[in-house]
């Protein structure tokens, strides 16, 4: 399964993966992130339940330096 | 000066500087430099994350703690109303529900000049959906004015183009946005040292938004500390008002009389 993480293309094995899994796998559940996925944002609380698909397209952002 | 607080979006705040945490050399001398400041609001942009990162890398808001700084998300590096919109409904998310942002909808990557017709739309939008909107403008006082009677909860002309050390290159507009506003007027970008601030405060700005002045300084430290104090003094000599001013007529500080003969 193919999906895009920032622009990146991602390859995963398994079929059923959930954004909690994902967050796991790409080491981000230490920090303070948020998540765009197909342009909508997904709170923290429905990551368990949504599973990704073939082509989904997320956007995972931090806060940085900045004026 | 306790009782000279300065009220945005409902809280109060002692200080009128509010520093950017952008071009530091490391998280640390922004720590220090902000800390010397004695600013309380401070501005972060948000970014795509690293992909495959080190589990133990720093993250900027590590070093400054959201229990002693109020965050100010940006939209630096947007050139339209949508990306501008995305990018502060992710920094809600991310900022667990913080509404208080600042809006600047570029419209050219060499002056980062703001696209004020995109910023008015911008602006529309996230405050139907509860933001408080702090917003970057040009100096025109119409626009300024139209942000302000949309709801943005604060004004912030630029002094000059962002980054560009410049000073204050139309103080008279900056005088009319002041002059027509009910909201604190702040201004955001330009300000290249300390005197740029005594000006902008003395002008009786609200406040000064900066990022470059103190970051690319070579002791960033020491020109936190030095604007820290300009816009306290910028401030009090606006509050105690000016002598006026008196054109090829000298007034003697020392009496004129009981001089001896």
């Amino acid at each position: 399964m193919k999906i895009y993480v920032n622009g990146q293309q991602k390859n995963f094995e398994a079929t059923e993966i959930c954004l909690t899994s994902l967050i796991e796998k790409l080491a981000l559940n230490e920090k303070k992130f948020a998540i765009e996925y197909n342009g909508e944002i997904i709170s923290k609380s429905n990551f368990s339940q949504t599973f990704l698909k073939e082509g989904d397209k997320l956007e995972i952002v931090v806060a940085v330096g900045g004026g | 000066m306790e009782s000279d607080k300065f009220l945005i979006a409902g809280k109060h705040y002692l200080s009128r500087l509010l520093v950017g945490t952008g071009k530091y050399k490391d998280f640390k001398e922004t720590q220090t430099a902000i800390s010397e400041s004695g600013a309380e609001i401070v501005t972060v942009a948000i970014r795509r994350t690293n992909i495959g990162q080190d589990i133990k890398e720093e993250s900027l808001l590590d070093f400054i703690p959201k229990e002693k700084y109020t965050y100010l998300p940006n939209t630096a590096g947007c050139y339209t109303k949508d990306d501008a919109i995305r990018t502060l409904r992710l920094a809600r998310e991310l900022l667990d529900g913080h509404n208080l942002v600042k809006l600047e909808v570029l419209g050219d990557p060499n002056t980062l000049y703001p696209n004020v017709v995109e910023t008015v739309e911008a602006a529309k939008v996230l405050i139907k959906e509860g933001f408080d909107v702090m917003v970057y403008t040009s100096d025109d006082p119409i626009i300024a004015k139209q942000l302000e009677d949309i709801g943005c909860c604060a004004i912030m002309p630029l002094a000059s183009l962002i980054g560009s050390g410049m000073g204050i290159l139309n103080p008279h507009n900056l005088e009319i946005i002041i002059d027509n506003a009910k909201v604190p007027v702040i201004v955001d970008a330009g300000v290249g040292t300390a005197s740029d601030a005594v000006i902008a405060m003395e002008l009786g700005c609200d406040g000064v938004l900066m990022n470059t002045a103190i970051a690319a300084a070579d002791n960033p430290i020491l020109m936190a500390a030095a604007m820290k104090k300009a816009i306290e003094s910028g401030r009090e000599a606006f509050l105690a008002g000016r002598m006026k001013k008196k054109f090829y007529q000298a007034d003697p500080s020392s009496p004129t009389s009981g001089l001896i003969k």
